[in-house]
């Protein structure tokens, strides 16, 4: 495979034909079924993605207010609250508050903030066994690979792999039905749930209001670490808030439909504290962990509207680079048109390493308009496009310069010339073409040389009319 | 710790001091986001049954029904919250057995798992679960089926009135069908950690 070129196409490139179809088929369904059910179900859901923004902008601008607010009502519910300032302290403490407990196994849930802070692996590091729970989450687990979509996380593999990867892992015998990959899953980590001293979950949004972390799932893992462990910890990044329990209505009326295509997701629970007295099964003890970890130096600056996200996929699902790459192309936990400018901008001091990301979109628009909390991602890129000229990152393959192409149009021999020497470069092996040519060329195709029909046309024209 | 919680909002006030357009709270009637289907005019109890049954559950209002249908499909023995055991004996008809405890050591023993809901949701079809009113988190969760017994006028009519209903009880759940993914080639199966079949009885059962 070629070593020339973006890193973000070298790694699209390298894509195998049924990766790259079960991404695309994947996120097209995905996509398809949003549309369905936001315009079945409203007159106008543009409005509601509007005013959705504008309340997530509200809080963003707000932050430390609303911030304080939840920690002293999570707080008086009896929750107790952390904060970390980075990834390292937020590992520190899960493990700290996992030591004080004696806690050896925990299972864990779906949580982008986890993936981030590469929890899991600083845990079993560590001494203490960590288990994924969601099924798309376990496979990636135990193949050692990385999610691949924020909702799906193993929409690039097939059944086929998934079968292979279970009888590998003596989970049965080859079977490659996804109702018996399930049923196996379920058989094994519910063992799990009940042997374990500790849940680890995230949270979709926390209302300052009451405190109330809300969790989303369809599988009911969450609410299953939530009723056989004593010990829940939640690891939430700081932007999670929302100012009231009535606008998490509004905030999971969008997410469900825009996620998955369903008016709410199967579990959605609202936890403020640790269980009830009358309650036999569940946590005791609930910690909150507030994480920034780069959260405050993008409020700080131009792409703040990004800290927005729910998290709910749609821009990859809708986003024709997406659909040709990917999630591994985007290097990172987050991808799609949110990870191009959530996953540079995390990276802090690395920039420059993932400045490619931001070039790796046509700009077409459509992130925007399926986003439920209307981030404007088409502008956010090219603020990053200009964050990474400035900053003095070369685009590696870049097409041919403009300047080239400007000199040649404003000249009309050299211009014929050109389109003479066009056609002879169709005839030209790859390797033998001028280097700027090869290098990008790499990574794209070319359609066959059209260039002169114009002027063959226009000059038969003028013979023909005296 | 104090200090990390001083830096984060120290950044976080420096950051935020200089955006000049702060937002304000935008204001919004509480039906903002109710669906179309919501809107029309409709009996709550009615709706929610319809909505639970497009979800993937099952409505019954008949306990001996309920109690047919267990048998029919080989389930016959299971966890009951103790509230509702000497009720249910009676009203689900013979051939089942009715545990009110609930060990986890056997969690698999249990076909069925039948706990009271704290309400529903007609809109969405959903149930209501809470620690005051569900008796054991894990029998409305890990047996095949969960029976969840609501009485109709704990029926809401909407998401948003339901949220405005939280109230104080640390955990609410609204669980819509059965637990679901399509994780494997975005194939839909029903029944990954939480049950398969979710039901709800509805029934004006006398408990206060």
């Amino acid at each position: 495979m070629s070593q020339r070129g973006e890193p973000f196409d070298r790694f699209a490139a390298a894509q195998s034909e049924s990766r790259r179809s079960a991404v695309r088929l994947g996120s097209k369904a995905g996509h398809e079924k949003r549309t369905e059910v936001l315009f079945r179900d409203y007159v106008d859901p543009d409005s509601l993605r509007r005013l959705a923004g504008e309340i997530k902008q509200h809080t963003l601008d707000h932050l430390d207010l609303y911030l304080e607010r939840a920690q002293a009502r999570l707080e008086a519910n009896g929750a107790q609250v952390h904060f970390a300032a980075d990834a390292e302290e937020a590992c520190r403490t899960v493990l700290e508050i996992l030591k004080s407990r004696g806690a050896k196994r925990v299972v864990k849930t779906k949580s982008m903030a986890t993936e981030e802070i590469e929890l899991g692996a600083f845990l079993e590091r560590h001494g203490v066994e960590s288990l994924e729970t969601d099924l798309g989450e376990f496979i990636v687990q135990l193949d050692a690979d990385k999610p691949s979509h924020i909702v799906k996380p193993i929409m690039h593999k097939d059944r086929r792999e998934v079968a292979r990867t279970f009888e590998g892992h003596g989970l049965g015998a080859y079977d490659d039905t996804p109702e018996v990959i399930t049923r196996r899953a379920r058989e094994h980590l519910r063992r799990k749930y009940l042997e374990a001293d500790a849940g680890i979950t995230g949270a979709n949004f926390i209302s300052a209001e009451s405190g109330r972390l809300v969790l989303v799932t369809n599988e009911g893992n969450s609410r299953f670490c939530l009723a056989a462990t004593r010990c829940h910890i939640a690891l939430v990044g700081i932007e999670k808030l929302v100012p009231r329990d009535r606008d998490l209505g509004l905030f999971l009326n969008l997410l469900g439909r825009s996620a998955t295509g369903q008016a709410l997701s199967v579990y959605t629970e609202f936890i403020s504290g640790p269980r009830g007295a009358a309650q036999p099964d569940g946590p005791e003890a609930m910690h909150v962990i507030f994480l920034d970890a780069g959260r405050s130096e993008i409020l700080a600056g131009d792409a703040r509207e990004i800290l927005r996200c729910i998290r709910c996929g749609a821009c990859l699902n809708v986003c024709p680079v997406y659909r040709q790459a990917s999630g591994h192309a985007y290097r990172g936990v987050y991808s799609g048109p949110v990870g191009a400018v959530l996953t540079p901008l995390l990276a802090g001091e690395h920039f420059p390493e993932f400045a490619d990301l931001p070039r790796a979109s046509s700009l077409c628009g459509a992130c925007n308009e399926v986003c439920p909390v209307d981030i404007p991602i088409p502008d956010l890129l090219l603020r990053l496009r200009d964050r990474g000229k400035r900053a003095g990152v070369k685009p590696a393959g870049a097409a041919p310069s403009m300047k080239s192409f400007a000199r040649l149009a404003s000249r009309p021999a050299a211009w014929r010339r050109a389109l003479r020497a066009g056609r002879l470069l169709g005839l030209i092996p790859g390797p033998l073409r001028p280097r700027a040519l090869r290098v990008w060329g790499a990574n794209h195709v070319l359609p066959p040389w059209r260039g002169g029909a114009f002027r063959a046309w226009m000059a038969e024209r003028k013979r023909k009319q005296p | 710790m104090s200090e990390t919680r001083r830096l984060i909002f120290d950044r976080l006030k420096a950051a935020l001091g200089g955006i000049a357009d702060k937002k304000p709270l935008p204001d919004y009637p509480a039906d903002v986001a109710l669906s179309l289907g919501a809107r029309e005019p409709g009996d709550p109890v009615a709706r929610f049954g319809q909505n639970l049954e497009a979800v993937g559950g099952r409505a019954f209002t008949d306990p001996a029904a309920l109690g047919a249908w267990l048998k029919e499909r080989g389930a016959t023995r299971g966890y009951c919250d103790p509230a509702l055991v000497s009720w249910l004996t009676t009203a689900l008809g013979d051939g089942l057995t009715l545990e009110s405890t609930l060990a986890r050591e056997r969690i698999d023993d249990y076909q069925f798992g039948i706990t009271r809901a704290r309400g529903a949701v007609a809109e969405t079809g959903s149930l209501i679960l809470d620690d005051a009113t569900t008796s054991r988190r894990l029998g409305a969760l890990a047996p095949w089926i969960h029976v969840a017994v609501v009485t109709p006028e704990r029926i809401l009519p909407d998401v948003g009135s339901a949220i405005a209903a939280l109230g104080d009880d640390p955990n609410v759940i609204f669980c819509t069908g059965p637990s679901k993914t399509a994780d494997v080639e975005g194939i839909l199966i029903e029944g990954v950690h939480g049950p398969g079949e979710q039901v709800a009885l509805i029934h004006l059962f006398g408990a206060p």
